[in-house]
């Protein structure tokens, strides 16, 4: 650009003083106006230095565990993730995450992914690649890892049962009973459990869900002699058969000999939240870590 | 020619270049001959008060039914679930159609330093649509900032006229500076830095997806804006502005001046978000008896409103002829 050239006109001429001190304010001023905006712009990234900014983020978003550099850049800060989702799961980060405002990121104890809308809506609509598309099906998603956080708070370690809504009356959180509508989540409070054991996070895991649907599934098929169907059924569904347990209920064994069962988090776990989100004890004896992931195990 | 250089050289903060008469076509020159002296002060106020009582903020009226529509479409596409306007101004889908802001994907270009097919396509269209409709359209017909820093304006303008504050320019070069400052920091920190304090997109975000802590800054820009300085994160900062007015430069949809009926008073310059384009209706100041505004103009179509002798109109280059 060659837009420099008309100084030269403008020094031709001699300008006043009083002209000559304006146009020396006006300098200064636009000094201070330049710092002072830069300023207040890179700002963001204290939140990103001290790690506030880290969250759940919703599947497929590009990052590892403490690195969201990438995810932080490619995001264009629309919110078509958000618009998609059924279970309203997605929130955008406010100007306390720094440069991260904007960004999608998920509060699974108020609401988590539930995989409701099979797809993997939120990638779909995702039209930077900051959720990247190589990811199928659900199995495939690495957010988190679920942690029994406060084991002695667990019901299922006390050997207790549960009786009721998951989290209270006033609970606004959706999830997809398949037994009860197919296509269509449903408020928590609207579903109340009567069980003699409480094993809510294996129960409502969508992993665990899906795997026990495949089960279901294959048996049929053998039973009918038609075993080539399974796969079918993964490619209607969209929602491919999860390789591996994430949650199950295993016994172990009290000081004094008795036998109990609590909640143990299997490589198959996606960090989804469903787990933290419907454990009816406050807070949740079970939680998402985010410096884990299935891919990272101990990392 | 001219006009692309001359566009050019104001978006990026030069002051327009007064030609010289031996420049000026000889009829300009009879027309500012004629003028001279024949016109008194009771007659400009004559026309003006006559302006002034027929119609008037045309423009304005549908640039801020049009803003407030468009916005407006994001929030009800997203509360009632009609998958009509998706997402929010940074990028979203029309009626599934990719759309992207030019400037938050050059944003996410450099900081990201990769581009899908998605958002090339998006940003593909939107540059069609402003290359047609004349890029800073954006500006005053869409970006919701524009509004509430027009109404902040009113006020400071109010605010002046009490002799209660005085207005404080910028050097008009800041905004290029800053244009510059904003690709770098992405470009070498991987972050997309401006979108933290873009108003356009808080803004936006905030309309739809529920107000948030952002909007705290945003209401420190319109302080400023209404205390210290007219129009300032429009007039000196926004490189959102700069993207489109580049754009602009190519677009067929122009406000042009004519200077034969003007009566070079100035109304039009004391309503402009950006007084340089229509530098040229000082008297002396053109280059032609017809000369296109240039392209850092809004098409906000305030002047084309306030002009008393209709010397400013818009002008859709090739289609005027047609008409
Ligand atoms: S995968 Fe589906 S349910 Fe989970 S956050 Fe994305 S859109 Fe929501
Ligand atoms: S859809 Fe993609 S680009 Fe848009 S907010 Fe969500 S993650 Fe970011
Ligand atoms: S165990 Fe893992 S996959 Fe299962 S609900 Fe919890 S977080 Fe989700
Ligand atoms: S200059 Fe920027 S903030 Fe102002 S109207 Fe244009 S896009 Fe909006």
């Amino acid at each position: 650009m060659s837009d420099m050239t008309t100084k030269k006109s403008q020094a031709k001429r001699p300008l006043s003083p009083k002209r000559k001190e304006q146009s020396r304010r006006e300098f200064l001023r636009s000094s201070v106006l330049t710092v002072g905006v830069v300023g207040v712009s890179l700002l963001g990234i204290i939140p990103v230095v001290q790690g506030t900014s880290i969250r759940l983020r919703p599947p497929g978003a590009i990052k590892t565990p403490f690195d969201e550099q990438e995810f932080f850049a490619s995001c264009i800060k629309c919110g078509q993730c958000v618009q998609v989702c059924p279970v309203n799961a997605i929130k955008l980060a406010d100007l306390e995450d720094g440069f991260g405002i904007g960004v999608p990121y998920i509060d699974a104890r108020t609401q988590a992914c539930d995989f409701s809308c099979d797809g993997l809506q939120c990638v779909l609509a995702c039209p930077t690649g900051a959720l990247t598309h190589h990811l199928d099906y659900p199995a495939d998603t690495r957010m988190g890892f679920a942690r029994l956080a406060r084991p002695r708070a667990c019901l299922a370690v006390q050997g207790k049962g549960f009786k009721g809504q998951a989290r209270g009356p006033d609970y606004e959180g959706l999830l997809r009973y398949d037994e009860v509508d197919r296509w269509n989540p449903i408020s928590v409070a609207d579903h109340p459990y009567d069980l003699e054991l409480c094993d809510l996070c294996v129960r409502q895991c969508p992993i665990e869900i899906r795997i026990t649907q495949c089960a279901e599934k294959a048996k049929q098929a053998e039973a009918s002699g038609d075993s080539g169907k399974i796969a079918r059924v993964a490619e209607q569904h969209g929602n491919e058969c999860p390789p591996k347990h994430a949650i199950v209920l295993e016994p172990f064994e009290l000081p004094n000999g008795e036998t109990r069962m609590k909640p143990v988090v299997k490589e198959g776990c996606v960090g989804c939240g469903v787990c933290e989100m419907i454990c009816p004890v406050e807070s949740a004896a079970i939680v998402i870590d985010l410096d884990k992931t299935t891919d990272t195990l101990g990392g | 020619m001219r006009y692309i250089r001359d566009s050019l050289s104001q978006i990026f903060g030069n002051k327009p270049r007064r030609p010289s008469k031996a420049e000026q076509p000889p009829e300009l020159l009879e027309i500012y001959q004629g003028k001279k002296g024949n016109l008194s002060k009771a007659d400009v106020e004559a026309v003006r008060h006559e302006h002034h009582t027929g119609c008037c903020n045309k423009w304005q009226r549908r640039r801020w039914i049009t803003l407030i529509l468009v916005n407006v479409l994001f929030v009800v596409s997203y509360y009632f679930d009609v998958q009509l306007l998706e997402g929010a101004l940074t990028a979203s889908r029309f009626v599934g159609f990719h759309m992207a802001d030019l400037n938050s994907a050059l944003q996410v270009a450099l900081a990201y330093k990769h581009i899908v097919l998605n958002l090339v396509i998006g940003t593909a269209t939107v540059f069609i649509m402003w290359l047609l409709l004349g890029g800073r359209t954006f500006c005053s017909w869409v970006c919701p900032y524009h509004l509430l820093a027009e109404w902040a304006e009113y006020l400071h303008l109010w605010l002046v006229k009490k002799k209660l504050i005085k207005n404080h320019t910028f050097n008009r070069k800041v905004r290029g500076v800053f244009y510059v400052i904003f690709a770098l920091l992405a470009l070498i920190s991987g972050y997309t830095v401006f979108e933290t304090i873009s108003p356009t997109g808080i803004l936006s975000r905030a309309l739809i997806y529920g107000p948030g802590v952002a909007l705290i800054w945003v209401g420190a820009l319109l302080l400023f804006e209404v205390f210290y300085s007219r129009r300032a994160w429009c007039r000196y900062v926004c490189p959102i502005g700069v993207t489109y007015g580049v754009v602009g430069v190519l677009s067929p949809l122009r406000v042009k001046y004519n200077a034969e009926a003007c009566h070079h008073e100035g109304d039009c310059r004391k309503i402009c978000m950006v007084p340089h384009v229509l530098d040229l209706t000082v008297r002396g100041a053109a280059h032609d008896v017809n000369q296109d505004v240039g392209a850092d103009c809004t098409r906000c179509g305030m002047c084309v409103d306030v002009c008393p002798t209709g010397s400013l109109v818009y002008e859709f280059k090739g289609l005027s002829k047609l008409l």
